[in-house]
């Protein structure tokens, strides 16, 4: 009987201290390995092609460094780091601004994208069917866009409906998980411009 | 007065649901349960279609120049055979055995993300029915009758657009791309519920086995299937962009492809063959009556597949012409994986040595799965010597080994599994000695089918010819098979007709006919929506065993 006694009290105390991990940090944790593999898979189609293309333009005539839009995007990720700090102290005002300046670098990245993209097909001739440098170049560069893209739509998401008068400060959990999902992009850049910029381009 | 005829307090809603409800309750659902059974009955209405397919293929092989059907069906046949059964039947069967039972086990009442897991359902039906519709679609309304005709891995540049016209590939690509979407939406599901929604004190130690190796699965399918989509999304850039991935005019690679399907490949078969690992080491303790052996090692062994089996997709491609070190190392890596699946075979005998056997029918299907994939690992380890590769490559001797791991391993534990838990899902039992008989006839008619393949392989018998001469000695062997398909055929009839009986008509089955030990035989029969009522909490690895002997719990000795 008291055996019986105590391990209730015992499940009790269990109940009251059990703790799991949050299912979104979970989930979106493992959608960040799901979309590393995709990446690599493109990261590696692009290194076995290197300097197999028998036809040019080749890397190393037609690539410029996007210095500029590597810094924006690159520190879109401390802005938004910012951003966050703010909506963790329910400064609503601060968090906006910190939030519409990740949106802008974002946005320039994007935008010199575009840029570089049609100097490339009018000015160079070089589309995606041209040749093997082509190929991949489009698509790995082109799969990081529409990462970025993806992204964008979200932190617009997020800026609108706080600008509409949504209490975003009780989204603190969903602001965090988009804000590693913008760190992925940010860090898989890092990989492609050393791949496609460097490694390719010397 | 003749206005209160009626009775006063009629209900406003009829009790009945009408079929509309019904319908509308199955199509709208979030309910784990459900989404779990309809991926099954999917999987299992594909696997129906997918047999006849295999069957319409023995019956032309059955004798020397067949002409049941002609070379170009044949080669839509054995595609469609082979994709079906990969990503239409096995893929939701993974996928409706975690639906139905991560949550129940764990003690939860959902899963972690109910809505996603319905997209994934209903993404990955319709990616199925976006293959099937190539029947009609694949060259435009006025070349009806064609599908894929590019074998189940699609070799590049076979798939290009110069040499295989029409719609038909982009169907087998768009078809796979779409419902792999919802294999991984329904992976990240998997795990961030096994690792949020334990019941109080389910640590991850306490975990039923089945959870383990349901969530290492879904690990595995988060890494191994992008490689795939990766790949099929170059493949239709190269269609419809004139991208240049596998154009070997341009200087691209005729084998990249088959690297990067083989990297999702070679994994997507432990994918495919892992819940049968999950119903063995959940069926064999409660039929055996004793707690699983070497459970931590059984962990152990799975995870180190989970990572190993990541490293041995070359040993598919001995015969392409790889450098001898890649040919070592991916010889190496294979046999290296055969040490942990050793380990699991050893253990579940080991389970059973000694015990309190009851020989009902999920217990025999989990008997013929350790011999029928006991002769799969061996011709495995065979076929990964790459000398003897490349001279049985592509020959029926490999038809016959992945048979036996697919159909012999997997689909066996499928049905250990279903008819395990069948009386929980539906609340009633199926009838015992009709799942005998078809245990037995499964059992004789699928290896009468794939027994004389591995001599016909040996005696140089080549996959995917449609048809083959008499006189050099594959007549008797191809004879056999042909009727070994016929006998699987009445055995899965038996299958369909007892499930769909039981369900109708069966006897009750209470909430626990096994005398079980996780938590799914805790709650009633079928569950409730929500699962239980209370949630519980556990203190050993068997929280049943506990709750039925208070005097006697597991939790004093672990």
């Amino acid at each position: 009987m008291a055996e019986a006694l105590e391990l209730t009290a015992d499940a009790l105390t269990m109940e009251r201290e059990w703790k799991t991990p949050d299912r979104g940090t979970v989930g979106i944790i493992f959608l960040i390995v799901t979309e590393s593999a995709l990446f690599l898979i493109f990261v590696l189609a692009y290194l076995v092609y290197i300097g197999k293309s028998v036809v040019g333009p080749y890397p190393k005539d037609v690539l410029e460094m996007p210095i500029a839009a590597t810094v924006c995007l690159l520190s879109s990720s401390l802005t938004i780091v910012m951003a966050e700090h703010q909506l963790e102290k329910n400064r609503i005002g601060p968090f906006r601004l910190w939030w519409a300046i990740t949106i802008l670098l974002g946005l320039y990245f994007l935008y010199d994208t575009a840029l570089e993209w049609k100097k490339l097909i009018y000015v160079d001739h070089l589309t995606i069917s041209t040749n093997l440098f082509g190929t991949t170049f489009y698509s790995l560069v082109g799969l990081h866009a529409s990462h970025v893209t993806v992204g964008m739509t979200f932190l617009l998401l997020v800026f609108t409906v706080s600008l509409l008068g949504f209490p975003i400060e009780t989204q603190k959990r969903r602001v965090k998980f988009l804000s590693w999902y913008w760190h992925f992009v940010d860090w898989v850049w890092v990989i492609v411009f050393t791949v496609v910029y460097i490694v390719s381009a010397r | 007065m003749a206005s209160i005829d009626y009775p006063l307090e009629r209900p406003a809603v009829s009790l009945e649901k009408g079929f509309a409800q019904h319908l509308y309750e199955w199509v709208a659902t979030v309910d784990h349960k459900k989404l779990g059974l309809m991926y099954v009955v999917s999987a299992l209405l594909f696997f129906v279609i997918a047999g006849l397919m295999a069957f319409v293929i023995r019956l032309q092989l059955m004798f020397p120049n067949g002409h049941v059907v002609g070379p170009d069906t044949f080669n839509r046949l054995f595609t469609m055979h082979g994709t079906t059964m990969v990503f239409l039947v096995g893929m939701p069967l993974v996928a409706g055995f975690a639906n139905y039972l991560v949550p129940l086990m764990i003690g939860a009442r959902d899963m972690a993300f109910p809505r996603l897991n319905a997209f994934g359902f209903w993404i990955f039906l319709f990616g199925g029915f976006l293959l099937y519709y190539s029947y009609i679609g694949g060259s435009g309304l006025y070349g009806a009758g064609s599908a894929p005709d590019v074998g189940w891995f699609a070799n590049a540049p076979l798939t290009e657009k110069a040499f295989s016209r029409g719609h038909s590939t982009d169907y087998w690509a768009l078809g796979i791309l779409v419902s792999g979407v919802g294999s991984i939406a329904s992976a990240i599901n998997v795990i961030a519920t096994a690792f949020s929604l334990r019941c109080p004190g389910m640590t991850l130690s306490r975990m039923p086995l089945f959870v383990w190796v349901m969530v290492v699965d879904s690990w595995l399918i988060l890494v191994a299937l992008p490689p795939l989509t990766a790949a099929q999304i170059m493949l239709m850039l190269d269609r419809y962009l004139g991208a240049n991935f596998f154009n070997t005019q341009q200087g691209g690679s005729a084998v990249l492809w088959q690297h990067f399907f083989w990297i999702f490949g070679h994994p997507e078969v432990y994918i495919l063959i892992f819940p049968a690992f999950a119903i063995l080491s959940e069926v064999i303790p409660v039929f055996s009556r004793k707690p699983l052996f070497g459970r931590a090692a059984m962990v152990g062994a799975v995870v180190a597949i989970g990572f190993i089996s990541l490293g041995v997709w070359a040993h598919h491609m001995f015969a392409v012409g790889m450098s001898s070190w890649s040919n070592t190392f991916f010889a190496g890596s294979s046999m290296l994986v055969g040490i942990p699946t050793g380990l699991k075979i050893f253990n579940w005998t080991a389970t059973m040595y000694g015990g309190k056997l009851r020989l009902q029918t999920p217990l025999l299907y989990c008997c013929a799965f350790l011999f029928q994939f006991l002769v799969a690992g061996l011709t495995g380890i065979m076929l990964a010597v790459a000398p003897f590769d490349w001279q049985l490559h592509d020959s029926y001797f490999l038809i016959a080994h992945f048979h036996y791991t697919l159909m012999g391993g997997l689909v066996m534990g499928i049905f250990a599994g279903i008819y395990y838990w069948f009386p929980k899902a539906i609340g009633k039992m199926y009838n015992e000695k009709l799942g005998k008989w078809q245990f037995w006839l499964m059992i004789i008619g699928f290896n009468l089918t794939f027994l004389p393949q591995h001599i016909a392989g040996m005696l140089g018998m080549p996959r995917r010819i449609y048809t083959y001469a008499p006189g050099r000695g594959w007549e008797l062997w191809n004879l056999l098979s042909s009727l070994g398909a016929m006998v699987q055929f009445v055995a899965v009839a038996c299958l369909v007709w007892n499930l769909v009986h039981s369900a109708l008509r069966g006897e009750p089955a209470g909430d626990d006919p096994w005398d079980g030990w996780t938590l799914e035989w805790a709650t009633t029969s079928p569950p409730p929506e929500y699962n239980f009522e209370k949630l519980p909490v556990v203190r050993s690895s068997r929280p049943l065993w506990d709750m039925k002997h208070p005097h006697d719990p597991d939790w004093k000795y672990e």
